[in-house]
């Protein structure tokens, strides 16, 4: 088990100092999942006031480091390819913390890239895999299927209608976020709850609005020692708490369609930050479907199984509400190239340094960045205090 | 159009080969902890309720194949060329009385919200198809 003790030592020993997107989001044929690792990297070290030449630890998930590395042509003297889906970022986080406390490195760069909608090349696959013997053969394959699964046993549980109003109050509120983000995919495209309900379905109970995007992007994240923060061109975020973990691989195998593993990363990355919930001012929930906000919400303490709705109501997460979620958009209205993650974090470190522009809160001190991968499979969580 | 792209196709491997001949002869065959008597599905070469007794600890045994309906989704977007034209389609989760959970298809019945409710009775139907694993699939009971 964790030693709490131990971790609560380690909080704080990094500092987020670099954030950055690639430089364009959506439809991007013209570039590379590479191409966006690079620029994203080349944004990030840029917002931290670094140079390629300072990094001497490497990140990635989806590819592994050595290709990201040779790319970016540098020889990193730690690395880490811990790929466990979307999470896997926000779990680099932690791992970066880890690393520079203990001594292994001194800046660590995390990047992501990946051509969602435009990628040349399909996805290998095993057909001897568990997943692929048992769940494809029967058209349980990509993540809406597991998802809207998951999320008919809740409906179950906790009641068909008020799941529905929940899944589209956070569609539409996080609408509204996009709306302030000029980065957004939907920046320009307001939407109402007639529209959600009106979309069409893509595997009932879903609508097409309770899904997230398809996009090409990229984005990286730059952390470093407490000492080297203060040099930081934009200013720096402490990294206060964090926690890990996965409790299956396919929908089937999973324990409680209704509890993922966050019910585990969130205590415990507050636990170590020394914070509850009262304290938070953002949720940057990772959102593949409407559905994974709502069980996140829950798994990580803000409520009880099955009060998600309630939390939800009445658009308290939208612009100007009393719960701020996922002010980027998320990766409904934002961008989702695959494994969207690591921009959770970035939102977050932006929010705490009080450069979000136009969707900018007006006192944000501490946030919780939540990644879930796979199919509800793993989760990372973070959390971050302004400095 | 007639779609043409095959379906993902499973390739069993040395401890599930019993499981994927059991379905072409029309039979369930399932892995049961001789420690626990819990049984588990997927097969393994381990018991996952005692993993400590490794292969000696997990005998196979033929199931009836009664089954309740655990939750569903009703398939819209077909997510690989396989399905298109075949839409909607029902994926379940079912729960057999063996408690274990069993990822398959809903057949026999229209792809409607209001044709299932969670909990009824089913039973096992088994598609053969030319050349390619039989596939373990549920209808209304």
């Amino acid at each position: 088990m964790p030693n709490i003790q131990r971790l609560k030592n380690l909080s704080g020993q990094a500092h987020i100092v670099g954030v950055g997107e690639s430089n364009k989001l959506g439809k991007v044929p013209e570039k590379s999942p590479l191409a966006h690792h690079s620029e994203a990297a080349i944004n990030a070290l840029n917002d931290a006031g670094m140079q390629m030449s300072d990094v001497d630890a490497l990140f990635t998930a989806g590819w592994s480091t050595l290709d990201v590395g040779e790319y970016l042509g540098i020889q990193p003297r730690y690395t880490d390819s811990t790929s466990v889906g979307g999470s896997s970022f926000v779990i680099h986080v932690a791992h970066a913390l880890a690393a520079i406390a203990a001594g292994y490195c001194e800046v660590a760069l995390i990047t992501h890239g990946q051509s969602g909608r435009s990628d040349r090349a399909p996805i290998p696959r095993n057909p001897g895999t568990p997943m692929a013997q048992y769940e494809a053969p029967y058209g349980i394959l990509g993540p809406p299927v597991s998802y809207a699964m998951a999320a008919r046993r809740y409906m179950h549980q906790y009641g068909e209608d008020r799941t529905r109003q929940a899944m589209a109050e956070i569609a539409i509120s996080t609408r509204k976020w996009a709306n302030l983000n000029p980065m957004a995919y939907f920046k320009d495209v307001p939407a109402t709850f007639d529209d959600y309900h009106d979309s069409r379905w893509v595997a009932w109970p879903f609508h097409l609005l309770d899904c997230c995007l398809v996009t090409d992007a990229g984005a990286a994240i730059v952390i470093t020692t407490p000492e080297r923060a203060k040099d930081a061109k934009n200013g720096s975020v402490t990294i206060l708490g964090a926690g890990e973990g996965h409790d299956h691989s396919g929908i089937s195998q999973m324990p409680d369609l209704t509890r993922a593993f966050g019910r585990n990363t969130g205590p415990q990355a507050l636990e170590m930050a020394g914070v509850t919930h009262s304290d938070l001012d953002l949720a940057m929930i990772y959102d593949s479907f409407t559905y994974t906000v709502l069980v996140s919400l829950e798994n990580l303490g803000f409520c009880e199984p099955g009060e998600g709705p309630d939390l939800v109501a009445s658009q308290r997460t939208a612009p100007g509400g009393d719960f701020p979620l996922n002010t980027n958009g998320g990766g409904l209205s934002y961008t989702h190239p695959g494994m969207y993650g690591i921009f959770t974090v970035v939102e977050a470190a932006r929010q705490l340094r009080g450069q979000a522009g136009e969707r900018q809160l007006e006192d944000c001190n501490l946030a919780v960045a939540h990644g879930t991968g796979g199919l509800l499979s793993s989760t990372g969580t973070v959390v971050l205090g302004a400095n | 159009m007639t779609n043409t792209t095959p379906k993902p196709e499973p390739l069993p491997q040395p401890e599930s080969d019993r499981y994927w001949e059991g379905l072409k002869n029309e039979e369930i065959w399932l892995q049961r902890s001789k420690a626990t008597g819990k049984f588990q599905f997927y097969p393994r070469q381990i018991s996952i309720s005692d993993p400590e007794s490794g292969s000696c600890g997990v005998e196979w045994v033929q199931v009836s194949g009664n089954a309740e309906l655990f939750t569903f989704s009703i398939v819209h977007a077909a997510p690989h060329m396989g399905w298109v034209g075949e839409t909607p389609y029902i994926t379940a989760l079912v729960q057999l009385e063996e408690d274990v959970i069993v990822p398959t298809n809903i057949v026999g019945i229209e792809p409607e919200p209001e044709a299932l409710q969670i909990g009824m009775a089913l039973k096992p139907v088994f598609d053969h198809n030319e050349g390619r694993q039989t596939l373990l699939k549920f209808t209304p009971a």
